[in-house]
């Protein structure tokens, strides 16, 4: 029988091995191999790194990454929140269905969408063809990368918005009705102020992934220079054509970004907890 | 116990909450015109887009030498990349929620950092790190060990990108569970590896299998990461996501759908047992408390 000692801070065994294996992979898979990109930036010759970080092309990818990225999120917002209303609130056939499917953009590979959508939106695509008569250009324009980034995006906004829906206490808005408040003022001032943490959670979630999004956009995209480039790629041209330094410089930036949206969704979260109590 | 598939607030009998017909009719209406946008017409797509020239052109095109390769390289590298992410999901699991130590929140946060890299950003790095432009590149080059443009690299890319999966999965759910259970099996005398086996293992099950089939879907799927560390050498290099790209920029629509419909089916397949699972991870967590 082992010791058994009152004082001890681990009653359990193994926390050296656990935590020295959690620590050498998490450098060995994530932290070196980042770390390798923003040594990378920094001893490169400063002017030749923001001469490719500002050059047109590179401005104008990340230009359209962002704003792509921000449109698909609001749409996110708007449809997630639907879905989750009616899928929480609702009781109607398929719904089951409808709420598993939620997670395919998770599941199915992103190429696999990517052809999708640009076959979908093609002027002989099941949608393309009408809107081929009325002149709205979706494939190789901004408004198809939005499309792609929507599909991509979705069930982050859902599955955020959904627990917290489901858990809503019926009582508040009895309370808030028999107090004589119309069904709107209750969904304006009780329902929305308490699931808005939720789906700020989940929008800034649906656009983080968006800026970094490549496999499911550059088949709808059209890749035209200044037009329809978005910075992922931007990133692969560069490797293309063995221009290392140029692809880690664009690659920086890009994680600079990324990395301040986790900053946002950390405190966002944190802002969430705090609501809840 | 539960015999009932529903939890009980989806039981609760209809309250005065709810919306007027007219307008619950409208917005189910909208969700069911979302999902046919989005989710019915790309997955109906991929079959009528498959089968456009017959079925006999379909199986074809997935019988064909080059697209054998690329299934039995997708499988290798999940098959490697799923074991070895799930033994660190289950280590980080272990370490993180039956100790208390400093900076627990900031490991717990860089964990999840490979969510917020883009796929190709993760390509890249390994690029930088282990191609033959570094020293220690050219030093495995040398010694005969190629590892971008090959499959070791596709592996390492994958591994990165699917890091997180098992392990926060389990972290909450161990966390939840506490260490009581644990800590009385050691006072009366079982060692480590007997604890893990006979009590943790068990309790953590459905979590650890959720986290792991997740885990396969994205190293299955995985593109933009794989698609800059491999290389693209047909029958060598390329994974399924990879050979459907091929396909498509040949011209090949009705072949590229064809395999696009593999890695269909095996999405359906993971939403299905992702939901039976949630049902059990859900059920199981009932009967404990």
């Amino acid at each position: 029988m082992p010791p058994f000692n009152r004082n001890k801070r681990h009653i359990l065994p193994g926390f050296g091995l656990s935590m020295g294996y959690t620590v050498f992979y998490l450098s060995a898979i994530v932290i070196v191999p980042l770390a390798t990109i923003v040594i990378g930036a920094f001893r490169m010759d400063p002017q030749a790194f923001f001469a490719t970080v500002t050059s047109p092309r590179v401005l104008a990818s990340y230009r359209l990454s962002i704003s792509t990225a921000v449109f698909a999120a609001l749409f996110n917002a708007l449809f997630g929140f639907l879905a989750a209303w009616t899928l929480v609130r609702y009781r109607f056939p398929g719904r089951r269905v409808l709420d598993a499917l939620v997670d395919l953009p998770f599941a199915l590979p992103t190429a696999v969408a990517g052809i999708c959508f640009a076959t979908l939106y093609s002027p002989v695509g099941w949608i393309g063809h009408y809107l081929d008569k009325t002149g709205i250009q979706v494939i190789n324009a901004p408004s198809g990368i939005v499309i792609a980034l929507i599909f991509i995006g979705f069930p982050f906004v859902v599955r955020t918005v959904q627990p917290v829906l489901a858990e809503l206490e019926p009582e508040i808005e009895e309370s808030a009705q028999s107090l004589g408040a119309t069904r709107w003022q209750t969904f304006r001032r009780i329902l929305l102020p308490h699931l808005f943490p939720a789906l700020l959670t989940g929008v800034t979630l649906s656009f983080a992934r968006a800026i970094g999004e490549y496999g499911s956009v550059i088949f709808i995209a059209g890749n035209l220079p200044l037009k329809t480039e978005i910075a992922p790629l931007m990133i692969m041209s560069k490797l293309d054509q063995f221009d290392y330094d140029g692809a880690s410089a664009v690659a920086f930036v890009l994680l600079l970004i990324s990395f301040s949206m986790l900053l946002v969704l950390n405190a966002v979260q944190r802002w969430q907890q705090k609501s809840y109590r | 116990m539960q015999t009932n598939t529903d939890t009980p607030k989806q039981n609760r009998a209809p309250l005065k909450r709810n919306d007027p017909p007219a307008v619950q009719a409208i917005l189910i209406l909208l969700t069911f015109l979302f999902f046919a946008s989005f989710i019915f017409m790309p997955l109906g797509l991929v079959f009528a887009e498959g089968f456009r020239k017959g079925a006999q052109v379909y199986l074809d095109a997935i019988r064909e030498p080059f697209a054998l390769a690329a299934v039995k390289l997708t499988l290798v590298t999940a098959a490697i990349v799923v074991p070895v992410n799930a033994i660190f999901g289950m280590t980080a699991a272990w370490a993180i929620s039956k100790f208390s130590f400093k900076g627990k929140t900031m490991l717990v946060s860089l964990l999840d950092l490979p969510f917020a890299v883009s796929p190709v950003v993760a390509g890249l790095i390994f690029v930088l790190l282990l191609g033959t432009r570094t020293g220690f590149g050219s030093w495995l080059g040398e010694h005969g060990i190629k590892i971008i443009f090959s499959t070791p690299g596709i592996v390492i890319a994958t591994l990165f990108v699917t890091f997180p999966f098992v392990a926060r999965e389990l972290i909450p759910l161990m966390e939840a569970q506490g260490r009581e259970e644990e800590e009385a099996a050691i006072t009366l005398g079982a060692k480590g590896w007997q604890v893990f086996a006979r009590i943790t293992l068990p309790n953590i099950r459905w979590g650890l299998m959720y986290g792991m089939i997740l885990c396969m879907a994205r190293s299955i799927g995985e593109f933009g990461a794989v698609s800059v560390v491999s290389g693209h050498i047909r029958g060598m290099t390329n994974t399924i996501p990879l050979h459907v790209e091929i396909l498509y920029s040949e011209y090949n629509y009705t072949a590229s759908f064809a395999v696009s419909s593999i890695l269909v089916f095996l999405a359906v397949a993971t939403i299905a047992v992702k939901s039976v699972m949630e049902k059990n991870v859900h059920n199981h967590q009932h009967t404990q408390h």
